[in-house]
């Protein structure tokens, strides 16, 4: 009732002092305020100075091509906890410009950068408005409508050509080699030269500060092809002597532009895709788009079908925070055996998840309403002995072995460090932002499924360094078997899927934005409808991507080699990374 | 005291050692190249490493393990009849996108014939999600087991056919034992129903 009650205070109040600027979003399906271009800063320092709507979660950009307007969706939250408060700007689609929110969340940065890459959404003010994820360089923005992929085939799946008169044709056969590209009228291929990446190395910030040693600056690429950065990820350091001065991410080697992917599948077809963003934690991923679809169509799922998904969500935490202490290790130094000793456990889990769902990583195991099929009574046998005893076990000697280890505290300690203010601002979240003090986790904050039911503890830190990080990781794996074992106790018998399972399923005009909390943080899945078998947008607010925001923030005045094990403590994916 | 956390460390891998040799002595032979050994080694009871070392061990799938789609023919009479009534839900249903069908139709009169007059999936697409598998409302479209599909060339071997992605009913009740009772006792309901009616 408070939070309600607070909600029409706060609509009567912005109704109010902003007159015009702000207005309930008025089509069916859709929620939150439509604002004001030139009044949004204004709004939005009101909302956080005075409703506590500190932590920016979402920035989408939404293109309703052939409506003449790009808009941009905001997903505002409280850090001590409740509902959403969506906020909407619109731009005129020829020319889309709305101010950029950098000044007042910095965790808008990469997010901004990001609608611009793929919408050309212009943010006035970003202070370093580059792509992000294609290249610089690259003609068009490609999540608009308008723009086509060279192999594009059709709007929306499925294709006409599959069936019923389905005679094979390779996609490389259709547009063959040299013929699948189409240049802009005014560029010739033959004359270009490659970008120098100027304006990225222009923009490291090279401010003066007081040391005793003045040393050269020099720039520093460590990746795309480097060992500790998991995968082809960038980071452009500026040092002066062994210190990080300023540092920029890049990214993008993998992208693939999911959304993209996204629009052109049908809901259902969705699925399986999102296993592919974070493939160590596919059922995670899973659970964040089912809900949005859910919220979607109004349908719940079945008591036992929440148990279940709870269950893997938690066997999934395990798996992945084993894997990221593993590799933090890997990070520090220790090369290989820790993590392979850490991932010993793993097996066992993804045997789980093999017997459960048909695979071992690329699980799609959930469904609209449910989840695919029931597990067996013997792999719940399976998961008991696991929970009650292998996992605990495990732990007990990962602690044994490392909590104390001078090795890992010498290493670990004072390291990165990221204060409660800054985490919150920059958007961080997961273990990373509880680390740094805020007791924030979604499945307190804004319960979804059973998680309001079950009994455990935010794991938080105190002092926001790598080894907090480590130890919120260590107690959530604690928690999460804590929470594991009431599932298992609980678990009811009955059907695990609501109503008939649908290859087609009917979702209603509107928007929802479903968020669970991931292993790596806060996973949002922003779903737009037209009604159509399609989404018409479909957005990921992925974790590791926004986490990344804080990278140079952690890194300032750290040492190369630690910058190493900071980006290790993020826990980053860079499939879900780049998209 | 400085460096007793290394040794420690080291301790791990040293029990690690140990605990292999214990195991491989308790269980002589038994351990490797059998089943046995196998499920031993996967359980949660096990200790020291539990490498498996395929390709001359290999892990046994589960029922519900799925890699490529096969296509289920039944003989009838001597001949191969398919389940596939080429309705195009699994082409519709597919993800990326990798199964093409062209319906059959009758010479003479031209409508269209439920079954398949060319099937093919496109393996290097094919994700194995399984939805194929799982909304074919014939029991039509199976996943397979098996995982070892590697080949030379890619132009030609891996745009599977009708040909090759046809496989008896006999292998689909081999492989998945559990699936296929369950959808003969719900068949035989359906038939039961048909004949009271």
């Amino acid at each position: 009732m408070t939070t309600s009650w607070i909600e029409t205070q706060l609509t009567e109040y912005l109704l109010e002092r902003f007159g015009e600027a702000v207005q309930p979003d008025s089509r069916p399906g859709y929620l939150g305020f439509l604002v004001a271009r030139n009044k949004l800063l204004e709004v939005c320092r009101s909302l956080r100075d005075e409703f506590g709507f500190d932590y920016l979660s979402s920035v989408t950009g939404v293109d309703y091509h052939p409506e003449p307007f790009m808009e941009v969706v905001y997903h505002f939250y409280k850090s001590t906890g409740g509902s959403a408060l969506v906020m909407k700007t619109q731009a005129p689609r020829d020319n889309p410009t709305v101010p950029s929110l950098c000044s007042l969340y910095p965790g808008a940065d990469f997010q901004e950068r990001e609608a611009w890459d793929l919408l050309g959404i212009r943010f006035e003010g970003h202070p370093d408005l580059r792509r992000i994820l294609m290249w610089e360089g690259f003609a068009g923005h490609p999540l608009r409508k308008d723009w086509r992929e060279p192999f594009f085939e059709e709007d929306a799946k499925p294709f006409k050509s599959r069936w019923p008169e389905g005679h094979f044709i390779r996609v490389e056969d259709n547009n063959p080699y040299k013929n699948n590209v189409s240049y802009p009228p005014d560029f010739d291929p033959g004359k270009w030269v490659p970008d120098k990446d100027e304006l990225l190395y222009g923009g490291l910030q090279s401010f003066e500060e007081d040391s005793e040693i003045k040393t050269e600056r020099i720039v520093v690429n460590l990746g795309p092809q480097h060992p500790s950065t998991h995968g082809v990820f960038r980071m452009v350091v500026l040092l002066e002597g062994e210190r990080v001065v300023d540092l920029k991410p890049v990214m993008g080697y993998l992208h693939r532009n999911h959304e993209k992917i996204g629009e052109r599948n049908t809901y259902l077809q969705n699925m399986p895709f999102t296993d592919r963003l974070d493939y160590i934690c596919s059922m995670s991923n899973n659970f964040g788009y089912a809900l949005a679809v859910e919220k979607l169509m109004g349908i719940q799922p079945p008591e036992r079908a929440e148990y279940i998904r709870v269950m893997m969500a938690e066997l999934t935490r395990f798996l992945n925070h084993m894997f990221s202490i593993g590799f933090l290790l890997n990070d520090l130094g220790a090369f290989f055996t820790p993590s392979l000793y850490a991932i010993e456990e793993r097996e066992l889990i993804l045997d789980i998840f093999e017997e459960v769902a048909g695979s071992r990583m690329m699980c799609n195991y959930f469904r609209f309403g449910g989840v695919a099929r029931d597990v067996p009574e013997q792999v719940l046998d399976k998961i008991k002995t696991l929970v009650h005893d292998r996992l605990p076990r495990k732990l007990d000697e990962f602690e044994r072995y490392l909590t104390h280890n001078e090795i890992l505290r010498s290493r670990c300690e004072g390291v990165g460090v990221l204060t409660p203010e800054q985490a919150i601002a920059l958007s961080v979240a997961g273990p990373v932002l509880r680390a740094s003090g805020v007791p924030y986790d979604v499945r307190r904050a804004d319960p979804y499924s059973i998680y309001e039911r079950l009994e455990f503890d935010v794991a938080y830190g105190i002092h926001g360094d790598i080894y907090d990080r480590y130890l919120v990781r260590i107690e959530e794996m604690r928690q999460s078997l804590r929470i594991l074992r009431q599932v298992l106790k609980d678990i009811p018998n009955g059907p695990v899927m609501a109503g008939k399972p649908q290859f087609q399923v009917r979702v209603p005009p509107g928007e929802a934005y479903g968020r669970v909390e991931g292993p790596k943080g806060e996973l949002g899945f922003y779903v737009v409808s037209n009604g159509k078998p399609n989404p018409w947008r479909y957005h990921v607010r992925a974790p590791s991507f926004i986490n990344l925001t804080s990278l140079k923030t952690m890194a300032h005045g750290a040492k190369v080699a630690d910058l190493v094990a900071i980006l290790g403590s993020i826990d980053i994916v860079l499939g879900e990374v780049d998209r | 005291m400085n460096g007793l956390w290394i040794l420690r460390g080291l301790g791990v891998t040293l029990k690690h050692f140990i605990e292999t040799y214990i195991e491989d002595f308790r269980q002589g032979k038994k351990r490797y190249f059998t089943a046995q050994g196998i499920e031993q080694r996967r359980s949660s009871k096990t200790r020291g490493i539990f490498t498996v070392q395929y390709p001359e061990e290999k892990l046994p799938v589960p029922e519900e393990f799925r890699y490529l789609p096969f296509l289920v023919y039944e003989e009838v009479n001597g001949q191969r009849k398919l389940r596939c009534t080429a309705c195009g839900i699994c082409a519709k249903v597919c993800p990326p996108q990798c199964i093409w069908i062209v319906r059959s139709t009758d010479p003479e009169t031209g409508r269209p014939v439920p079954a398949p007059s060319e099937f093919y999936i496109d393996v290097d697409v094919c994700m194995n999600c399984g939805f194929c598998a799982e909304y074919c409302p014939f029991d039509a479209i199976k996943m397979d087991h098996d995982y070892e599909i590697a080949s030379f060339d890619r132009q030609r071997e891996h745009v599977f056919d009708l040909q090759k992605i046809s496989k008896p009913v006999t292998y689909y009740a081999k492989i998945r034992p559990g699936n296929y009772a369950e959808e003969q006792r719900a068949r035989m309901m359906k038939e039961a129903a048909k004949t009271i009616a």
